[in-house]
């Protein structure tokens, strides 16, 4: 067991009834890491997160989380990972204070009052820390879940699809405070869909239909993948699109608005297929460093297995 | 556009076929619209009966001849009684009594067959348990008959003279512990049992599918808190609340239906207490085993009606078939309905208690092994 990774799991496998969940899956967190979990809908990330702090036991497979075995210390996980769910899932019929003091006690926390006291001053939410937290605002309830799920000092963090439904702004503050709580060498595990989001990580997994299939930096993925992407602007990009697919080269076209990007793993025989096309139409064409979106929707579409959208 | 205001038959046989695929689906509806107007009426239709037969006796003889075997075998032939035995004293009588065992004793003193030849016109005495009047009302009604039918049939020969005229002897009816045979002395107090029931399974029943269904229990399970914590833990306040509602049924019986109370409060306490206990057990397996609220609420429902039907509540346990007995005696509140009328009414203290409190123990370890190996400690 290697003290600097903070997650090490290995060939996880999680079955519900004939749906093969989670397939074969290995990963690696280092300690201090922001470490992104993407995917589709329905891939396998929620079970993931759920097995690796003891919330659901893994068909096969084995690993640690901070050193405890997942399959048989999920005691001692539990003590030391702050888990923030999907859904909300604190009280919404107790206060704000009510919730954070119960998570407080929960975790035996000494000092609760102070502890708090001071949760609630950090999250600006003194003043309201009587009111129902049912009638807090999406933004305020997942500041409230963060705040409760660090309450006990954790060592690592899983997160869930954290910011899902939360404006702009209270997205990047919360982006700010993860970058934070990563300074003071607490690990992250964060699932998201964002891809401004992924970008902001340490590192990156990439998961469909219950299989890892990629981990690294966000670099080291797109190099990974070998793909060139070229940058199309011009009119009806949409017919132009339908055009180019299943031309040589093209392996794949996505519409990101006012430009159309276009890639292959052959760069040379991509590039002068795009120039034969936009010779007789009045494109201009540009070429694009890749972006993670193009490879994550590259990946997802190379799973050959049919999509099953259930959680 | 006035056509889609019309009423359309498309529309509407689609609206139908939605709610039949969803029917379909919730297989504990279904089993319930199966299943309840079965169970209903095999419960109404061959178990409960308001005019009970076979209904235990114990006699305690002291003079065996031909003439008192004729008076009890003509009881018998009433199919009211079921003689279970002889007892030596009358003290073992009153104990068989009071612990429910028996709900008639016979007692025929010495010298009555000399006495009944001399024209003495001796008596017999029948005490009764009155607890539930409609019970034994039937059966006592019968009895007065039968002193003419057996002088009719037996009193041949010498003894004709007999016949005719007075009975040759008299049964004197005792109505024990009701002799107004006031029902609602009956009534009242088992509704303690009906109530706490119904709230404590359903309150509890609830109490962790709410949870599940808000999605509070994966917090819940992702912290350091142990499944008995959890459990033990939200029992607390509906414990209260039993005793609450014990306490307001109590004063109730007392204060506005004058129902005697000659047993010992603390006794009633501890029986309340056990009671409740039993059906919290109820309430957490329930909670383990259903999906959401709904289910928990239908489950509280199937557990219900029996409890109502067979626990000798609405209608004497004696007038039952032996299935039904059998059945009943599963559910804890026939133990709790004996108990708390046994100690409004006989004023009976813990060891007469005993026979029906160790059941109500039982019940209650097993149902709590039960809701612990099914709470779910993983999401699985």
């Amino acid at each position: 067991m290697n003290a600097d990774l903070a997650i090490q799991v290995s060939g996880l496998n999680k079955h519900f009834g004939d749906r093969h969940a989670v397939r074969d899956l290995s990963l690696q967190v280092r300690r201090g890491e922001i470490f992104g979990f993407l995917g589709p809908n329905g891939s396998g990330k929620t079970t993931t997160i759920r097995m690796l702090c003891g919330l659901l036991l893994p068909d096969t497979g084995s690993g640690a989380c901070l050193g405890y075995d997942i399959l048989r210390e999920s005691a001692g996980i539990k003590r030391r990972v702050g888990y923030m769910t999907q859904k909300f899932s604190y009280w919404d019929d107790l206060t704000v204070r009510e919730n954070l003091d119960f998570a407080a006690r929960m975790y035996g926390i000494p000092r609760r009052r102070e502890v708090v006291d001071r949760a609630l001053e950090g999250l600006g939410l003194t003043n309201r820390s009587r009111q129902l937290t049912g009638a807090l605002s999406g933004g305020w309830k997942q500041r409230l879940a963060l705040a409760a799920s660090l309450l006990h000092d954790p060592e690592l963090l899983l997160l869930d699809e954290p910011t899902a439904g939360v404006d702009p702004a209270a997205r990047r503050d919360f982006w700010e405070e993860l970058h934070s709580l990563s300074a003071r060498g607490i690990s992250v595990l964060v699932s998201t869909h964002y891809m401004d989001e992924a970008e902001r990580c340490h590192k990156l997994a990439y998961i469909a239909s219950g299989k890892l299939l990629a981990q690294g930096s966000a670099a080291e993925i797109i190099h990974a993948q070998g793909l060139t992407t070229w940058l199309l602007r011009g009119n009806d990009l949409t017919g132009l699109s339908r055009k180019l697919q299943g031309l040589p080269g093209v392996l794949q076209t996505v519409l990101f608005g006012a430009m159309l990007h276009a890639s292959g793993t052959d760069g040379l025989l991509l590039e002068s297929t795009l120039r034969a096309i936009t010779a007789d139409s009045c494109c201009r064409m540009e070429r694009f460093e890749t972006s993670l979106e193009d490879i994550f929707i590259y990946m997802m579409n190379r799973v050959d297995t049919p999509g099953t959208n259930a959680p | 556009m006035r056509l889609s205001d019309e009423f359309s038959p498309a529309r509407w046989w689609g609206m139908v076929l939605k709610e039949f695929l969803q029917l379909r689906r919730d297989r504990l509806t279904f089993a319930m619209i199966i299943g309840i107007p079965l169970a209903q009426l095999a419960l109404f239709g061959f178990a409960i009966n308001t005019d009970p037969k076979q209904m235990p006796m114990a006699i305690i003889s002291a003079d065996g001849s031909d003439i008192t075997r004729t008076i009890i075998s003509t009881m018998k032939g009433s199919g009211y009684f079921r003689i279970v035995g002889e007892l030596p004293s009358e003290e073992a009588g009153r104990r068989a009594l009071a612990q429910g065992e028996v709900l008639f004793v016979l007692t025929i003193p010495a010298g009555f067959t000399r006495s009944l030849l001399r024209g003495e016109h001796p008596s017999l005495l029948l005490e009764a348990d009155a607890t539930d009047p409609t019970a034994t009302g039937m059966a006592l009604a019968s009895v007065t008959q039968l002193s003419h039918s057996v002088s009719v049939k037996d009193l041949t020969g010498p003894l004709a003279a007999l016949a005719g005229g007075e009975p040759p002897f008299r049964i004197l009816v005792h109505r024990l512990y009701n002799p107004e045979g006031i029902s609602s002395y009956n009534i009242v107090p088992g509704i303690m049992g009906v109530i706490l029931t119904l709230m404590m399974v359903l309150m509890t029943g609830l109490a962790i599918t709410r949870e599940r269904e808000r999605g509070t229990m994966e917090n819940l399970l992702a912290m350091p808190v142990r499944p008995l914590e959890v459990m033990t833990g939200k029992l607390v306040p509906y414990i209260a609340i039993g005793m609450i509602q014990s306490t307001i049924i109590f004063l109730a019986a007392r204060l506005i239906f004058n129902v005697p109370f000659t047993g010992s409060v603390v006794t009633m306490y501890l029986a309340a207490f056990l009671f409740v206990i039993a059906n919290l057990t109820v309430g957490m397996t329930i909670s383990s085993l259903a999906q959401n609220q709904l289910q928990a609420m239908q489950l509280t429902m199937f557990y219900f009606l029996p409890n109502m039907l067979l626990s000798g509540f609405m209608f004497p346990f004696h007038g039952m078939p032996r299935w039904a007995q059998i059945l009943g005696n599963l559910l804890p509140l026939t133990y709790f309905n004996r108990l708390i009328r046994g100690i409004f009414l006989k004023g009976s203290t813990l060891p007469l208690l005993w026979p029906n409190i160790w059941p109500l123990l039982l019940f209650t370890l097993i149902m709590m092994a039960i809701a612990v190996k099914f709470y779910r400690k993983t999401l699985d």
